[in-house]
């Protein structure tokens, strides 16, 4: 996979245009400038007239992403042409995060309830102290532990159903079909489809079933421990033919003259296995361990939807119990900083994790 | 001495026969491990596909007495579909919960095929001056481009959940699809960025190139010779951001309310409340999933090209 860059052309560009480019894009920043301005005049009650929300401003932040745009063609000529294409998603993705997060750290650090009729206020580190006493918040994190363990569990049985689909067999197709399923499903409606029906006490098939194996009265959401298993299981469900299908596209790579070899050489399926298709697989299975750790950090929606964090918070997540958090006391500003401090708590994880890997793993950017 | 050599030969044939039924005994053996693992997990990935659409078929009393297939245990009935307003008889009539049904559904196709299509269509461009240009902006090359992309899929949405939902209300954009399908775009641009830098990297640039020389400007370039070999990762991409989009249920219901809610927030606002009939839910469910697992059946080859961009090769 060669990199194909491309030289840009070099193009004489006119002595009028980058004036004018210079000056398309002043007269934008001018705007910009302006509307924002007034706009936060209005905010803080210094003067009454203005827009009567920030839309306005929103459209003059537009203006001006177009008006950089052009200037760009007409201050660089085919290099500025280069950079439009960049220049959309930068500024989308810019205007989309860096600003919510930056106003995320301020709520972070107010005491803003929603219901509080006195507005917000600075509260310094409050919410952080109340962070490092709360309980729930500390359970939250052990769950996250957990779930994110399992991963390797997931990972064995994606394995192995993709050393099974990439067997000798007929109907492949129709098999790669039927396990893809249950990824195309929301979580909602499995939260509906396993949690609340399959499961059910009287007459969900999977209660009947475990009476069957013996389990007297079986309540899969009762005891902290089977209920995090039982949430596990499901967003595994889901979440497995995520991982089948990175394999087994790695396994549908691999040399066949090397196992071929192995087996002229006497080794048996096992030996074949753990010494050769194991240690080749080894990018793919770190690149698909990571993908699913990074989607399972922010498991929310089926603990939302099942058990609301229950029994006692014993499922929750970081992100469902700030939902809560937000839905129930309309606690912004501490909710906001349990998902701030939960942000970097993830970066610093990803990192090591991904340093740790970076011998095994193939190159994501 | 040809006896001797006869009753060799003899002994070792029937040496081979018996190696071979052997080993014909352990692949036969072997072949029906392989069947029987891949039946039960189809089984198990199935089985409440299965159950929700039987469900939705059934009455209350087949409900509590477990019936599980139609026609075999139990008559089924249309009475999960007639709350809905979606059977046979009630089609064409006029039901208020078919309309509140309906409009969830198409707010959901709007977000989701919104957000999509934006989604591609700057996600490609950007994977494409990320593919075949060198950038320098300040201190930031390509790499740390890529990177600020990708990485965005690290960010839990509960950490912008609720200054979007402030930043909204200030930009009267709370309950509304514009909205939603923007927060939708960017959860996704990192994926479709993704899929298509990879895309992108293995069309080789000869042909541009030769274009270039030729006196195209690189936007003819693009849209008249590389878009058209990429359209099967557009497509990929396309699909995979519609799948994502359409099941996500976290954002939509922290900014959406009434006019913009999408059908997951549906379902799970039935999924919470008591006393609604299993068949309903059942039904609701159903028509909920239908869409993607269509998409699924037969868009197959599409999601496997998406989701191994990069990964497999």
């Amino acid at each position: 996979m060669s990199s194909a860059r491309i030289e840009a052309a070099h193009e004489d560009v006119p002595p009028g245009r980058p004036i004018r480019g210079k000056w398309i894009f002043r007269l934008a920043s001018t705007l910009l400038v302006v509307v924002g301005a007034l706009q936060l005049c209005k905010a803080t009650g210094l003067i009454s007239i203005g827009f009567a929300n920030w839309r306005p401003t929103m459209f003059a932040f537009v203006l001006w992403g177009v008006a950089l745009g052009a200037s760009q063609v007409l201050k660089y000529g085919e290099i500025g042409k280069q950079t439009l294409f960049v220049l959309p998603a930068l500024l989308f993705t810019a205007a989309m995060v860096i600003f919510p997060t930056i106003f995320g750290l301020y709520i972070a650090f107010t005491d803003w309830n929603l219901n509080a009729q006195s507005g917000h206020h600075f509260n310094g580190i409050d919410n952080l102290r109340t962070l490092w006493a709360d309980a729930y918040f500390w359970n939250a994190l052990g769950n996250m532990i957990f779930y994110v363990a399992t991963v390797i569990v997931q990972y064995a049985i994606a394995f192995g159903l993709a050393l099974l689909l990439n067997a000798d067999i007929r109907a492949r197709k129709f098999f790669r079909v039927a396990f893809l399923l249950p990824f195309m499903l929301s979580p909602v409606a499995v939260s509906w489809m396993i949690g609340k029906s399959l499961t059910e006490n009287r007459f969900g098939p999977l209660a009947n079933f475990a009476r069957w194996l013996g389990w007297e009265n079986p309540a899969f959401f009762t005891d902290p421990w089977i209920a995090r298993t039982t949430i596990i299981s499901m967003d595994s469900w889901i979440w497995i033919p995520f991982m089948v299908i990175l394999l087994l596209a790695g396994l549908q790579a691999l040399p066949l003259d090397v196992k071929e070899a192995a087996k002229v050489d006497g080794a048996n399926w096992w030996q074949t296995f753990w010494e050769i298709t194991f240690p080749l697989m080894l990018p793919v299975s770190v690149t698909a361990i990571v993908l699913r750790a990074i989607f399972e950090l922010k498991l929310a929606d089926l603990v939302i939807n099942v058990t609301a964090g229950g029994p006692g918070g014993a499922t929750d997540t970081i992100s469902s119990f700030v939902y809560r958090e937000y839905r129930d006391r309309s606690n912004v500003g501490y909710a906001t900083m349990v998902a701030e401090v939960y942000l970097i708590l993830i970066i610093i994880f990803i990192t090591l994790l991904l340093k740790a890997v970076s011998r095994y793993m193939q190159k994501m950017t | 001495m040809t006896t001797a050599i006869g009753a060799n030969a003899r002994a070792e044939e029937h040496e081979v026969e018996a190696g071979s039924i052997a080993s014909w005994v352990a692949r036969f053996g072997g072949k029906a491990v392989v069947y029987g693992l891949l039946i039960a997990w189809t089984f198990i990935a199935l089985f409440p596909i299965y159950w929700t659409l039987s469900t939705s078929l059934k009455l209350g009393k087949d409900v509590t007495q477990g019936h599980l297939i139609p026609w075999v245990d139990f008559s089924p009935s249309w009475r999960g579909w007639q709350s809905l307003g979606l059977s046979p008889d009630t089609i064409f009539a006029t039901s208020n919960v078919r309309e509140e049904f309906l409009k969830k559904f198409i707010n959901s196709v709007i977000c989701s095929i919104g957000a999509s299509a934006l989604a591609v269509v700057i996600g490609s461009l950007a994977a494409y001056g990320l593919s075949r240009f060198d950038y320098k902006f300040g201190p930031w090359r390509n790499k740390d481009i890529s990177f600020f992309f990708v990485s965005q899929l690290i960010l839990p949405p509960v950490v912008l959940a609720l200054p979007f939902l402030v930043l909204y209300k200030e930009l009267a954009l709370l309950d509304t699809r514009t909205g939603l399908a923007l927060v939708y775009t960017l959860v996704v641009l990192p994926i479709v960025i993704w899929v298509m830098r990879d895309q992108f990297d293995t069309i080789p640039s000869e042909m541009e190139q030769a274009a270039l020389v030729d006196g195209c400007s690189i936007w003819g370039a693009f849209v008249r010779i590389v878009l058209p070999m990429a359209l099967p990762g557009m497509v990929a991409a396309f699909i995979l951001s519609l799948v994502l989009c359409w099941n996500e249920y976290f954002f939509a219901s922290l900014l959406t309310g009434f006019d913009a809610q999408t059908l997951p927030v549906m379902v799970a606002s039935q999924t919470g409340s008591h006393g609604i009939n299993w068949w309903t839910i059942a039904a609701l469910a159903t028509a909920a999933i239908t869409p993607l697992l269509l998409i699924g059946i037969f868009l197959e080859r599409y999601i496997v090209m998406g989701l191994t961009a990069g990964a497999g090769k």
